[in-house]
């Protein structure tokens, strides 16, 4: 019954958005501009449609409805609620009905909020959101259909896969990765809509455009990290990056995208790279969709990959509609969207954006050709080859530094042009910051020049960013006699976009350290244990206490009990890392235990343990400063929200820059002038 | 609108989606050994379980490719635990007893589990008709490239890998090879004097 | 002045941290003859870096040394065998490599159409980096 309302509700819903998508050109081109509403209307109707199919599919999981061949596949009666739920989307046809309904939020979203704006922009963009939401809509009621009927229907499931039930980031990491990847075909819209509706050149879509881009780039920022924890926390060897397809597949639109975002502000500013900046917006769409038909296909092996079947042709068939058609209609209007491009000057944060842009670009294309080259090798030589993390790690990892680099350099130059003495003059004081960076790391022992120029331009961009901060307060408060607090406030009103930007920079910056300490630095050990014995890494001693067994309905779990012993043997702590047997794999999943604290994590793994409880064989990692990644990315997030939530105007075209001593304030935009005109 | 350079771009994204096709006719799951046609690691494996008739070899002896020249040798790795084992183990044993009184050799190594759980489950399956034998540490099963289990090599009388084979074997692939690698080394018609 | 000396205050401060701190070792206690790894710290390092290199068979692209499997946990050992019987990584590499294939190398052998790879990145950013300074120049050309 459930399955056959959501299936019918799904079937209605390709109907209704093949409406919408043909009814678009003919009123356009017919002047029947009431028609839109129907458009708009079938944007809204296709979000109550599939959400009936998803709360039905959600309610059939929590039901334990076993006629939905969905729930046949993945539902079990053992399987604690939470991950019941949560496994909507923990594989194949449920997360393909997710991404839908993300999708379907998406279209009446931008309906909602700009349907009223004249002009065919909206109409065209929302014509090619409803487009792709059909893909997935004829994909859902064919060859994903998650609800087709099973008989006889079974007493029990298998459950989700074991890995996915072990974490709460698991409710977490996929619905944050949806959020950024589906919101990502929003400025692709826009960037469609703007060339067939012949506005491509105005600056209206492209301001519409950026904020949907930051939004999205804030989800799949904050869903990448999650991943890296989940990762972390759950697969057992102490890492969270493993230059795996898939998750190569989420850092590509994401470098893409962090390239658009500041891009964009060159376009706004001086009116060129405006055919770059398109490419960056469409190119970071395809980028999804590859990345979703490298997890679906089966080309690839990677942990992440779902079961395959014949759904990877349809996302090839996907990605070959896309690329054909935005090709055609990119190429073939770049004549009227190139504008030429008339810079100030060299020493300008334009300039630095360029680089920023040609490291980004750089580092996606090596990471797209390293995660192809198995293909590619498979084909041309016929011989299977890996590229994996020695490869990422040595071809992206100077690249990376730079970009630490330029995001001091950026913030600290002025936009326009200046003379190269007064660059100099910006440029010198973070040059401190890296001076006692630089001494720090050398100080605790980093030998490898990477990690030291990664540390040293640390502590050269944190001063630079924070200095941004200082200075500008420091202005305000020479202007308008504010207090600290105030004028940070008043700051950061003026002008959302940069401070906002420079606390994702600052984010930035900590998961770098984060990343560099615990690579460069981790230690670890691997011991056989019997009860009271000790094992110390690092400075680091646990003890086992004893090895212990409990029974759960899906799995049966064995754990260690270790006591952290600090410097005078007192505890200071426990640990329990656990091997859990799911009844339906032979395959145990490891839980490791993590202690975390400013400095670093003492994360233990439960590798082997002696049927009578004897004794345990565990592997004792130290990771400094991995809690910085997480903290880090929570603070991109904030920097991402406080950089979306601003007044809309666009940044106007900059004069000439007059050069400036350092102890004057930095050039005040003329919107902050504006700001200061009106409080 | 510029259509030639559409078509230039249309015409670049050609090779990524004919690349993305051939992806579909591949199995990155499935490795390539490059044994085959190579000479055969050597091995020295304690005896677990004895076999029967010309396989037939004493528990607690063991066993050297070396000594097997001129003879036709199938190495099974297996594990208890492994679920496919089971569907080739009839096959594997009967091809033992069919070939028993031509020049082969059959062994099967066991991987990665504990004897006792070895013999346990030879027993439940009714008996082995060739000796299993014990690879500590994996040595031999790391030598000879093994990714997964089941996997079975052929090896020819002069000491090369004549074929490997990936997953459960059938009857039809053991008859197959064994035959025509007996012919092509031209030791088809000499049979096996009695059980050692 | 203040500046400077508020700077020299820190380096003292990293100093008495580096005295702290000690270096990063790997060594530590555990019960003799029941470790499953050497207590030659050295000769740990080695086998790591080598296994870092070496693709897990039985896994999903992880190396044998991140991967906590059995069959992972013996190939380390067959490298920390061979690197004190002297062997060099080339030499380890090559010998997996003849029994795996080319496949067990997690960064592909710098040989033939790989040699491709590894250039693509190096031309992408230096090629950028000119094309970076030929687009400011042009721009930047007094009209």
């Amino acid at each position: 019954m459930t399955g056959t309302i959501a299936h019918s509700a799904l079937l209605v819903s390709v109907g209704v958005l093949a409406l919408g998508v043909i009814l678009t050109p003919v009123a356009v081109r017919s002047g029947r501009r009431e028609w839109l509403q129907l458009v708009y209307g079938a944007a809204y109707t296709n979000f109550l449609l599939v959400t009936i199919a998803t709360v039905a599919m959600v309610y059939a999981l929590v039901t334990h409805d076993f006629s939905v061949s969905y729930v046949a596949a993945v539902g079990s009666r053992s399987t604690p609620l939470l991950f019941t739920i949560i496994s909507l989307w923990g594989a194949l046809e449920g997360s393909i009905l997710f991404w839908a309904w993300v999708l379907a939020m998406y279209a009446a979203a931008v309906v909602w909020l700009h349907s009223r704006k004249p002009g065919n922009l909206i109409p065209y963009a929302t014509m090619t959101i409803l487009a792709v939401a059909a893909f997935f809509a004829i994909l859902l009621v064919g060859p994903a259909d998650p609800f087709r009927p099973v008989f006889p229907v079974p007493a029990d499931g298998p459950g989700p896969n074991t890995l996915l039930q072990n974490h709460i980031l698991m409710a977490v990491h996929p619905p944050l990765l949806y959020l950024g990847y589906v919101g990502m075909t929003v400025p692709f819209a826009f960037a469609i809509g703007a060339i067939v509706s012949n506005e491509a050149t105005s600056n209206e879509w492209t301001l519409l455009s950026r904020r949907w881009m930051l939004a999205s780039w804030g989800f799949l920022t904050a869903a990448i990290i999650a991943g890296m924890w989940w990762s972390y926390e759950v697969l057992g060897w102490g890492g969270y990056w493993a230059w795996d397809p898939v998750e190569n597949a989420s850092f590509l639109p994401w470098l893409t995208a962090t390239a658009y975002l500041h891009s964009v502000m060159v376009q706004e500013r001086r009116n060129m790279l405006r055919l770059w900046t398109l490419n960056l917006c469409v190119a970071t769409f395809v980028l999804t969709i590859l990345g979703t038909f490298l997890t679906r296909s089966g080309i690839l092996s990677s942990v992440h990959a779902f079961t395959t079947g014949s759904i990877g042709y349809y996302f090839l068939g996907l990605i070959a509609v896309v690329l054909a058609a935005t090709l055609v209609l990119v190429a073939g209007h770049s004549d009227r969207i190139r504008t030429p491009g008339k810079l100030g000057g060299a020493a300008s944060r334009e300039t630095v954006f360029l680089l920023n842009n040609l490291f980004l670009t750089a580092v996606m294309l090596t990471v797209l050709i390293g995660t192809l080259y198995p293909l590619i090798a498979e084909a041309i030589r016929g011989v299977k080859v890996s590229v994996g993390e020695p490869f990422f790690n040595r071809m992206t990892i100077p690249a990376m530094v730079a970009l630490i680099f330029l995001m001091g350099v950026g913030p600290s130059l002025p936009w326009g042009s200046t003379t190269w003495a007064d660059a100099r003059k910006r440029l010198a004081p973070p040059l401190a910051g890296a001076l006692i960076m630089a001494v720090i790391a050398i100080a605790v022992g980093t030998r490898s020049i990477y990690a030291l120029l990664a540390f040293t331009f640390v502590g050269y961009a944190a001063m630079g960013n924070l200095r941004e901060y200082w200075v500008g307060m420091r202005a305000r408060r020479r202007a308008h006699g504010e207090s600290w607090p105030t004028a940070l406030t008043r700051l950061v009103r003026g002008n959302r976009r940069r401070y906002g930007g420079y606390v994702a920079h600052i984010g930035i910056l900590f998961v770098a350290v984060g990343v560099t300490a615990s690579s460069a630095f981790r230690t670890e050990r691997e011991a056989t244990l019997l009860p009271g014995e000790t094992l110390t890494v690092s400075g680091k001693t646990v003890r086992l206490k004893g090895v212990w067994g409990r029974e759960e309905p899906q799995r049966s779990v064995i754990g260690a009990t270790l006591d952290v012993l600090g410097k005078d043997g007192a505890v200071t702590g426990t640990l329990e890392p656990r091997m859990n047997f799911y009844r339906v794999s032979d395959q145990p999943v490891p839980t490791p235990d993590v202690k975390s604290s400013i400095k670093g994590d003492l994360y233990v793994n439960l590798m082997a343990f002696e049927a009578n409880g004897a004794n345990a064989t565990i592997k004792v990692i130290v990771e400094p400063l991995v809690p910085w990644i997480w903290f880090g990315g929570l603070v991109i997030v904030i920097g991402s929200i406080i950089g979306m939530f601003h007044s809309g105007r666009r940044a106007v075209p900059v004069r000439k820059a007059p050069a400036s001593a350092p102890s004057d304030p930095p050039e005040t935009a003329p919107e902050d002038e504006i700001v200061e005109a009106l409080t | 609108m510029n259509w030639k350079r559409s078509i230039i771009a249309l015409l670049a994204s050609a090779p990524v989606l004919a690349l993305f096709a051939f992806g579909f006719t591949r199995n990155p799951a499935e490795i390539p050994s490059p044994l085959p046609g190579r000479p055969a690691p050597p091995f020295t494996l304690a005896v677990l379980t004895a076999g029967e008739g010309s396989h037939a070899r004493t528990p607690g002896d063991t066993i050297r490719l070396s000594e097997l020249a001129g003879k036709v040798v199938v190495v099974n790795f297996w594990a208890s635990w492994c679920l496919p084992c089971r569907t080739e183990h009839n096959a594997l044993s009967e091809a033992a007893r069919y070939y028993s009184d031509k020049p082969t050799q059959f062994i099967g190594v066991l991987y990665n589990d504990s004897p006792s759980a070895g013999v346990r489950w030879i027993g439940e399956l009714g008996g082995m008709s060739y000796p299993a034998v014990t690879d500590v540490e994996s040595r031999t099963a790391i030598d000879y490239g093994l990714y997964g289990v089941p996997e079975t090599f052929i090896i020819d009388p002069a000491g090369r890998v004549a074929h490997k084979h990936l997953g459960p074997i059938t009857g039809d692939v053991l008859r197959r090879v064994i035959d025509s690698v007996l012919v092509s080394s031209g030791v088809a018609d000499s049979v096996v004097a009695g059980a050692g | 002045m203040r500046r400077r000396a508020a700077f020299f205050a820190v380096l003292a401060v990293a100093a008495l941290l580096a005295g702290a701190s000690g270096a990063q070792t790997t060594t530590g206690t555990s019960a003799p003859g029941r470790s499953s790894v050497s207590t030659d710290s050295a000769l740990e390092a080695r086998t790591s870096a080598v296994a870092a290199t070496l693709r897990c068979p039985v896994c999903q692209g992880e190396s044998i040394q991140d991967s906590p499997s059995e069959l992972a946990q013996q190939m380390r050992a067959v490298v920390r065998e061979r690197l004190r019987a002297g062997e060099s990584p080339e030499e380890i590499k090559a010998y997996f490599a003849s029994r795996y294939g080319e496949w067990i190398l997690l960064e592909p052998k710098m040989t033939g159409l790989n040699i491709v790879l590894y250039i693509l990145p190096v031309v992408l950013v230096i090629g950028g980096l000119i094309l970076v300074v030929a687009l400011v120049r042009k721009w930047t050309r007094p009209v």
